[in-house]
């Protein structure tokens, strides 16, 4: 490139964002003064932990939590290698590792699913309002409450449990839902998904009614079917709601503990059959191995390291939902 | 909106008998509705139809035979005082309100450093905060537990070693704390920075101090964000088992939702009593939720970023 003359001096927009290192020394202690007590709870009370706890998963530490016994990946190649954790040896496989991500699939399909069809049923009928809020109501209530309640759904004695109590009506024999090891996980997940639907329902359908009127009426008038007007135009409308919703899921499926913690009676039972990632760190770091619970701590923070690009890609972008 | 959104589903029949065809055309849809309502119903009127059977029907028959019991509030009494859900819910009360207040407080300060104001590194720090949104508790449990038996400001230093604070409720309000300023900060800075620049210009050029600014001029006109953070922490922090499990070891100052934990094992069999307690739980939020269901929908839509 040759030397060019000077561009042309264009008053440039002025942003808001970016610009920030501006200022008279005033301004700035200004700022610092308003932004400091929340900046020195967030070092003291995340980030510093947040530090502590990623060295201490390379450590074998004791029960004061120290950094003793520097072991490197041990921690790690320890929690991969206990068949609680990380079961790959049959199919399908086992672990609150494996666990958690059959929560990832089941619940976050099941809730978008079960959220998108309502959606779209309430919106032609009258009594919409009364069927949104009666789904949305359990958003209110506490994992605890929601266990608590589903408890007794699923109780084995036909007398109280409402889905034996069906089962026994058509002559079959009660079941305990939450005492086999190949119900459990499905069970707690159904009680989930029961709770969380009225999120995925109320998203979905304030976008569902954002669609332009004039593109559904004029593919209606164009011939087109009700299923080919969802598929082909209220879906692809509907893809960043959807991906929204599936973000939110995916945080709180990474995190889900208090609904199984309560419905297994505190021990992620049968044996262990029912624990997540979540439910791992909270057994090892308590009972003798505070290094494997960090280590399995740092495994839920790198799960969520994608939500975080994502989270700063979509505000950087000024596409944040709010 | 509802009406446009109808008309575009389908047309309004103007006819008796094109009322008619729709009903039966559109009867699948009534019936699936009707059976999705019920399976959202039906869970919790069987919580509340158990709470308040006596014991004896409670164990003999399903809930379903409502109508042939004697009604009796009697389980709750028992499970608030014997069961000590009462004390437990003044616990959820103490956790829960500086565990609202403070985050409200800081966050709103710092966002209107984030939002109006120019020092160093200011939105580097914002991305950074952004970030610290999805960062999972559990990253703190370990370290935070041992900074609250041995407040050390300086390492090695016990600092207030009379705060004791995993005895007492101060490990609980300054973990929901900082646990719940990400998520403050972020809502109040994309709230604030909505506002008319003219306005807080206006104010400096009066010779305003920044404080001032803040608490006459962008407060004010920022209550539906406040409350919809608001809603959202107190309902969150309300709602937390997890956490209380973890921070509060003195028993005698745990939230409702740990001693529901304990009364499943001590009142195994006690349906009745378990069902009020599980009731006496959800009572706070669904009083919330009835009186602020706006501000609680538009708190819960901007919480779906938070971890």
């Amino acid at each position: 490139m040759s030397a060019q003359a000077p561009p042309l001096q264009v008053p440039q927009p002025k942003r808001r964002f970016g610009r920030s290192g501006e200022g008279t020394f005033r301004e700035r202690l200004n700022g610092i003064a308003f932004a400091l007590p929340a900046l020195v709870v967030l070092g003291l009370f995340v980030i510093y932990p947040a530090y502590y706890t990623v060295r201490l998963a390379f450590y074998k530490s004791d029960y004061l939590f120290s950094f003793t016994d520097y072991i490197g990946l041990q921690n790690f190649k320890d929690l991969f290698q206990d068949k609680d954790f990380f079961d790959a040896s049959h199919f399908p496989p086992d672990g609150a590792f494996f666990n958690n991500l059959r929560w990832v699939v089941v619940y976050i399909s099941l809730t978008l699913i079960l959220g998108l069809t309502i959606a779209v049923l309430t919106v032609r009928v009258r009594y919409e309002s009364i069927v949104k809020s009666l789904i949305f109501v359990p958003m209110a209530i506490s994992a605890t409450a929601v266990g608590v309640i589903w408890l007794l759904v699923y109780s084995p004695n036909p007398d109280i449990g409402t889905v034996n109590a069906v089962i026994n009506a058509f002559g079959g024999n009660p079941v305990s839902w939450l005492g086999k090891p190949s119900t459990v996980n499905y069970a707690i997940i159904i009680a989930y998904v029961w709770a969380s639907t009225g999120f995925a329902m109320v998203v979905l359908s304030a976008a569902l009614k954002g669609i332009p009127t004039e593109i559904i009426e004029a593919a209606r008038v164009d011939g087109a079917g009700e299923w080919n007007i969802f598929r082909r135009i209220m879906l692809p409308m509907l893809s960043l709601p959807i991906s929204v919703v599936t973000v939110w899921l995916f945080i709180n499926v990474i995190k889900v503990f208090d609904i199984i913690y309560v419905m297994t009676g505190t021990t992620g039972g049968p044996g262990t059959s029912s624990r997540v990632i979540a439910f791992s760190m909270y057994i090892e770091t308590f009972s003798g191995h505070p290094g494997r619970g960090a280590a399995a701590a740092v495994v839920m923070l790198l799960l969520m390291i994608p939500v975080m690009i994502l989270n700063i890609r979509r505000f950087k972008s000024e596409r944040v939902i709010t | 909106m509802a009406t446009r959104a109808e008309t575009a589903v389908l047309a309004q029949p103007r006819t008796l008998s094109e009322r008619l065809v729709r009903l039966i055309t559109r009867s699948p849809v009534h019936i699936a509705l009707i059976a999705i309502a019920a399976v959202w119903l039906v869970p919790t009127v069987a919580l509340l139809v158990t709470s308040i059977r006596p014991r004896s029907d409670v164990l003999s028959s399903g809930w379903w035979h409502v109508f042939s019991s004697h009604l009796t509030l009697g389980a709750y009494g028992e499970v608030i005082h014997t069961g000590g859900m009462g004390h437990a819910f003044l616990n959820s009360v103490y956790i829960t309100l500086p565990s609202t207040v403070l985050p409200l407080t800081l966050g709103a300060l710092a966002a209107y450093a984030f939002a109006w104001t120019r020092f160093p590194f200011r939105d580097t720090t914002f991305l950074f905060i952004v970030a610290l949104m999805v960062v999972p508790v559990q990253t703190a449990f370990v370290p935070l537990l041992k900074q609250f038996r041995h407040f050390d400001l300086i390492p090695g230093h016990t600092t207030f070693p009379g705060w004791a604070m995993n005895t007492e409720f101060y490990g609980i309000w300054l973990a929901h704390t900082a646990f719940g300023l990400p998520l403050a900060i972020f809502l109040f800075r994309n709230f604030f920075i909505t506002l008319p620049k003219d306005l807080i210009e206006a104010a400096r050029m009066d010779g305003a101090s920044e404080f001032a600014i803040f608490r006459r001029v962008v407060l004010p006109l920022s209550v539906p964000a406040l409350a919809s953070f608001g809603i959202f922490q107190f309902l969150w922090v309300w709602n937390d088992l997890l956490m209380a499990l973890i921070f509060v070891s003195n028993p005698s100052k745990q939230p409702m939702t740990v001693k529901i934990t304990q009364l499943l094992s001590t009142y195994a069999q006690e349906f009745h009593l378990l069902a009020a307690g599980g009731f006496l739980l959800m009572i706070v939020p669904l009083a919330v939720f009835f009186a602020l269901q706006r501000y609680f929908v538009q708190g819960l839509l901007a919480g779906s970023v938070k971890s």
